[in-house]
C-alpha cells in the first residue's frame, strides 16, 4: 500500500512540476464559471434555477473535454516511461508491477479530480455568491455532476492506460487514444442513431438500446446527470427519456465504475506480462 | 571466500521473436568478485542483466539470484538487495537529484536520513542536489545513478556501461567506490566496452559474442588460452639491430618501432626465459619493457573464434 502512494504522490509532484494540474484546473474553471455565467442569463421562465442551467451544460460540455484531457495525460503513462528508460530503472526496485500500474493511476486520476472539483466547484461558489435561490436539491445535482465526472475522467485514464500498455510506441498509443476518443465521445452515439433509425424498432427495442448506452462510459454518464434529477431533465428536454430509462443513477455509477476498473485490470494484466 | 553464489545461471536462453539475445549461458557469481562483461553492442550482456533482474524471463533455462527466481513474485526482497545502474540511465527531468534519490530510497525501504552521505560517497554537491535532473550534465546524471544504485548497501550491483561519458578522474572515483564495495562482499557485475579500464578492476572477464559466452575466466586465464603472443620492447644501446636479430634468431618475431625501440614477440611461456638471456648475455639495453596482450586484443581473438568456449580452472 505504501509503495501505492508513494508511485502516486511522485505522480502528482510531475504533474504539479509540468503545469498539467494548472492548465487543467484553470480551463475547467474557465469553462465552469462561463458556463454558470452566461447560463444565467436565459432562465426563470423555465421554471429551473442557474444551477440545473449550468448543470446541463457543463456536462454536456464534460463529455467531450474530460475525456480528452484523461487521455492525453494518460496514453504516455506507460509506454513512455519505458520508452525514456525510467521504467527498467523502477523496475528493478522492489516494486510488483500492479503497484507500479495503478500507483501511477491514483496519481493521475487524483490530479482529475482536483482540477474537476476545484475549477467546477468554483463555479458552483459563484452560483452561491450571486444570491440566487437555490434548493438543496440542485446542490445535490450539482454535487452529483462533480463527482460522476471525476468517475469519467479517471474511466478515460484507465481506458488511456490501457492503451499505454497495448502498445510498444508512443505514437501508436497516442492514435490508439485519440480513436478511444472519437469512438466513445462521438462516433458510439452517431452509429447507435443510424442503428435505430435503419432498424425501425423492430430489433432494436428498448432493452437493447438501454444495454448500449451502459456500453459507452460517455453515455452512462450523460443519462446520470440529464436524466437523474428531475429539474435538470426537465430543462435538457431529456425528461421523456427519463421515463423511458430503466436504470437507477446507482446503476448508472456502477457501469461508469466498471470502465474505471474493467480497462484497469486489463492494463494491469498486460503489464505484468510485458517483457521490458 | 567459500560461501554460496549470489547468482547461478543454469542454460539460459532468451528469445524475442525470432531473434535470440541470449543462447544457453551458464554462469555463477560468488560474493565479493567483481566481475567484467565485455561483449559488443547486441552481444546480449543487456539481455542477460534483465533477466538477473527479473524485468524478463527465460525462454529457457533458470535463473537464481540470491536464492530465488528474480522474476517470481516474492522477489521484492531480492531487489532490496540489488542494485543496478541501467545503460542510458534516465530520470524524471522535473524533479531535483534529492527528490529522485528520496524516491529511489523510499522504494527500497532505505532511511532517507542516509542520502546526503551517499551524495558525498559519489561526488555531487549540494548545489547540485538542490536542482533539477533535466539541468545536469552526463557525468552529473551518472553519479546520480550510481548514488541510487548504492541505496540500501546492496549484495549484488549490476552496472551497465557505468563508466561512458565520464572524465577520467570521475573513473578512477568511481572503481575505487566498485573496489571498495567487492572488498565489502557485494557481487559486482560490470559491462562495459572500454576494456582497458577495466583491467585491474576485474577478477574475472565474461566474453559474450552474439548471444553466447565465448570465454569466461581471470585475466591470466583467458591470456593462456588465447596464446597471444607477450611483446618484449627493448631500446638498444647500440642501435644494432641486425644483430639483435641474429641473436635472437628464431625464438621470437623481431619487428622495428619508432624511436629505435625494437619489438619481440614471443610466446608467453618463453617470455622470462628470453628476458633473462637478454639481461644476462644479450645486447646492452638503455630500456626493456614488456607488453602484456591488452583486453582489447584478448577481446578481439575470442570475437574471432567464437565456436571456442574458454572455461576457467579456478
Amino acid at each position: 500500500m505504501n509503495t501505492l502512494l508513494i508511485i502516486a504522490a511522485k505522480e502528482i509532484r510531475d504533474g504539479l512540476r509540468n503545469r498539467w494540474v494548472v492548465a487543467t484546473t484553470l480551463l475547467m474553471a474557465a469553462l465552469a464559471l462561463s458556463m454558470s455565467f452566461l447560463g444565467a442569463a436565459p432562465t426563470g421562465s423555465v421554471g429551473v434555477g442557474p444551477v440545473e442551467v449550468t448543470i446541463v451544460s457543463l456536462s454536456s460540455l464534460t463529455i467531450f473535454l474530460l475525456p480528452l484531457i484523461a487521455l492525453l495525460l494518460s496514453f504516455d503513462a506507460v509506454v513512455g516511461e519505458i520508452d525514456r528508460g525510467t521504467m527498467t530503472l523502477l523496475l528493478s526496485y522492489p516494486v510488483a508491477r500492479w503497484q507500479v500500474l495503478l500507483g501511477k493511476f491514483l496519481g493521475h486520476a487524483a490530479i482529475i479530480a482536483f482540477a474537476t472539483v476545484l475549477g467546477y466547484g468554483s463555479a458552483g461558489a459563484a452560483l452561491f455568491l450571486s444570491g440566487a435561490e437555490i434548493g438543496p436539491e440542485s446542490w445535490r445535482a450539482f454535487a452529483a455532476m462533480i463527482g460522476s465526472s471525476v468517475l469519467l475522467g479517471a474511466a478515460f485514464t484507465a481506458l488511456g492506460y490501457l492503451a499505454s500498455t497495448l502498445v510498444r510506441d508512443r505514437g501508436t498509443a497516442a492514435g490508439i487514444a485519440v480513436a478511444i476518443w472519437l469512438g466513445f465521445v462521438l462516433l458510439y452515439d452517431i452509429a447507435l442513431l443510424g442503428i435505430l433509425v435503419a432498424d425501425g424498432g423492430k430489433t432494436v427495442n428498448a432493452g437493447v438500446l438501454n444495454g448500449l448506452l451502459l456500453a459507452n462510459p460517455a453515455d452512462a454518464y450523460r443519462l446520470f446527470n440529464l436524466t437523474g434529477f428531475g429539474n435538470v431533465s426537465l430543462l435538457a428536454g431529456t425528461a421523456g427519456l427519463a421515463a423511458q430509462v430503466q436504470f437507477s443513477g446507482t446503476v448508472l455509477l456502477a457501469a461508469l465504475a466498471a470502465w474505471v476498473a474493467a480497462p484497469l485490470a486489463l492494463a494491469v494484466l498486460l503489464f505484468s506480462r510485458k517483457q521490458i | 571466500m567459500t560461501s554460496e553464489p549470489t547468482i547461478i545461471v543454469e542454460g539460459v536462453s532468451k528469445r524475442y521473436g525470432d531473434q535470440h539475445a541470449v543462447r544457453g549461458v551458464d554462469l555463477a557469481l560468488m560474493p565479493g568478485e567483481c566481475v567484467a562483461m565485455v561483449g559488443h553492442n547486441g552481444a546480449g550482456k543487456s539481455s542477460l542483466i534483465k533477466l538477473m533482474l527479473g524485468l524478463t524471463t527465460p525462454t529457457e533455462g533458470r535463473i537464481r539470484v540470491l536464492g530465488g527466481d528474480p522474476a517470481s513474485a516474492a522477489a521484492s526482497s531480492i531487489r532490496r538487495q540489488v542494485g543496478f545502474l541501467p545503460e542510458n540511465v534516465a530520470f524524471h527531468p522535473s524533479m531535483t537529484g534529492r527528490e529522485t534519490l528520496d524516491f529511489y530510497a523510499r522504494l527500497k525501504g532505505v532511511p532517507t536520513q542516509g542520502n546526503a552521505a551517499l551524495f558525498e560517497r559519489v561526488g555531487l554537491e549540494s548545489a547540485a542536489v538542490a536542482r533539477r535532473v533535466g539541468t545536469y550534465s552526463k557525468g552529473m546524471r551518472q553519479r546520480l545513478a550510481l548514488a541510487q544504485a548504492l541505496l540500501g548497501a546492496p549484495r549484488i550491483l549490476f552496472l551497465d556501461e557505468p563508466t561512458t561519458g565520464l572524465d577520467p578522474a570521475l573513473r578512477q572515483s568511481f572503481y575505487e567506490i566498485v573496489a571498495a564495495l567487492r572488498d565489502a562482499g557485494t557481487t559486482v557485475l560490470l559491462c562495459s566496452h572500454a576494456l582497458t579500464e577495466l583491467e585491474g578492476q576485474a577478477d574475472r572477464v565474461v566474453v559474450m559474442s552474439r548471444g553466447r559466452k565465448v570465454a569466461d575466466g581471470s585475466l591470466a586465464t583467458l591470456r593462456g588460452l588465447a596464446r597471444l603472443p607477450v611483446r618484449i620492447r627493448l631500446t638498444l644501446a647500440d642501435g644494432d639491430v641486425d644483430g639483435l636479430a641474429r641473436w635472437v634468431g628464431e625464438d621470437a618475431v623481431l619487428t622495428r618501432l619508432a624511436g629505435g625501440v625494437v619489438e619481440l614477440a614471443c610466446a608467453n611461456d618463453d617470455k622470462v626465459g628470453l628476458v633473462r638471456r637478454i639481461a644476462c648475455d644479450g645486447p646492452a639495453v638503455h630500456d626493456i619493457e614488456i607488453v602484456q596482450p591488452s583486453l582489447d586484443e584478448m577481446y578481439a581473438h575470442f570475437l574471432r573464434r567464437p565456436d571456442m568456449v574458454g572455461e576457467a580452472a579456478e
